[in-house]
């Protein structure tokens, strides 16, 4: 079997960022959904964490390629 | 594999060559010298990301020594754009982060950081130049350097080199046992990997989004030109597909300024943030 295992590597890794970004906006989507009046402050702290949790994942594809 | 092999074998057309880390490495502007560091061959002189570096730290002082040179009482447009963008910074970035104390100290910076991030990463979707400068890693370590120079500094002025250390490394209301375990975790993290996230965050987002761009440019080319003839609707597909993901990458390019910036403004207001 040909590939690369970096790639195999990148997608294993990809699935922890994918269910902490899926927590993350439905914490959101919920907190908007009881308090329509807190959106703002919370798309900020909403966009901070996606960042956070995203970073992994690119981190993940980033290497896959440079090692 | 490096610039030159890949241009030299994606001419010579056996088979779809994917594009790699040796795309980003471009040739210099005018002296061709060359030297090998760790296998990938370097050149000496001026290349493409250092004219766009210039350009736009150029850009954006010109663009905001524009719009506050008239400091009309009823802004023109240029004037109001410039007066948004900076009330954006200082509000939403500065103040609601920082908190009102001691948030104008760092506008400036934060201000500049953000519109030169923002300018560079813009730069990956201006035809013509369409080259995200923050993909070099090394102008996304020196900014992430810059803002662990600015956090600490402003740690260590407010509460001494000590007390400084005690602040980030010894949360509170922890018993005693528990803080040789916890202290160097804290530093580690507090502050030797956070530069580190903070520049590898922004890097290898512009790097992963202009690589996927690359390859479905040049996919859809394989495809069209040579695939089989049922497979050359995929290629239109993947076009298509290109597009689409260049406005996704407008959206990465403008959240990555602002998370790096916001992140900053974080570790700043927690370096000056009032002991418990």
């Amino acid at each position: 079997m040909e590939g690369s295992l970096n790639m195999v590597g990148y997608g294993l890794a990809a699935i922890g960022p994918g269910v902490g970004i899926g927590l993350i906006f439905a914490a959101y989507i919920q907190g908007v959904a009881r308090q329509p009046e807190a959106q703002g402050r919370l798309q900020t702290i909403a966009f901070i964490g996606f960042a956070l949790a995203e970073a992994l994942a690119i981190i993940g594809i980033g290497l896959a390629f440079a090692l | 594999m490096s610039y030159v092999g890949t241009i030299v074998k994606r001419s010579e057309g056996e088979g779809f060559h994917s594009p790699g880390p040796g795309d980003f490495n471009l040739p210099p502007v005018g002296s061709d010298n060359t030297f090998e560091f760790l296998g990938q061959t370097m050149y000496l002189g001026v290349t493409k990301p250092m004219l766009q570096l210039v350009l736009a730290a150029g850009l954006v002082f010109w663009l905001f020594y524009a719009a506050a040179k008239k400091q009309a009482m009823v802004p023109g447009r240029l004037q109001y754009v410039g007066e948004a963008g900076y009330g954006f910074v200082r509000n939403s970035l500065g103040r609601d982060v920082i908190g009102s104390e001691h948030f104008m100290r760092f506008v400036p910076y934060l201000f500049a950081l953000f519109f030169f991030i923002l300018l560079n990463n813009l730069f990956a979707s201006i035809p013509g130049i369409q080259f995200p400068t923050m993909s070099r890693a090394g102008m996304a370590y020196g900014l992430a350097a810059l803002s662990w120079v600015v956090y600490n500094a402003a740690g260590i002025k407010k509460h001494g080199f000590g007390g400084y250390l005690k602040l980030q490394t010894v949360p509170p209301g922890v018993p005693a046992p528990m803080l040789g375990l916890l202290v160097p975790l804290e530093f580690l993290s507090n502050i030797v990997v956070r530069p580190i996230t903070l520049a590898l965050r922004l890097f290898a987002n512009m790097f992963a989004g202009h690589l996927l761009l690359i390859l479905f440019a040049l996919g859809g080319e394989y495809l069209l030109l040579h695939g089989a003839t049922l497979v050359k609707p995929v290629g239109i597909l993947t076009w298509l597909l290109f597009v689409a993901i260049s406005f996704l990458e407008l959206l990465v390019q403008f959240l990555q300024a602002y998370i790096f910036v916001i992140l900053t403004a974080l570790y700043i207001s927690s370096a000056v943030a009032d002991e418990h």
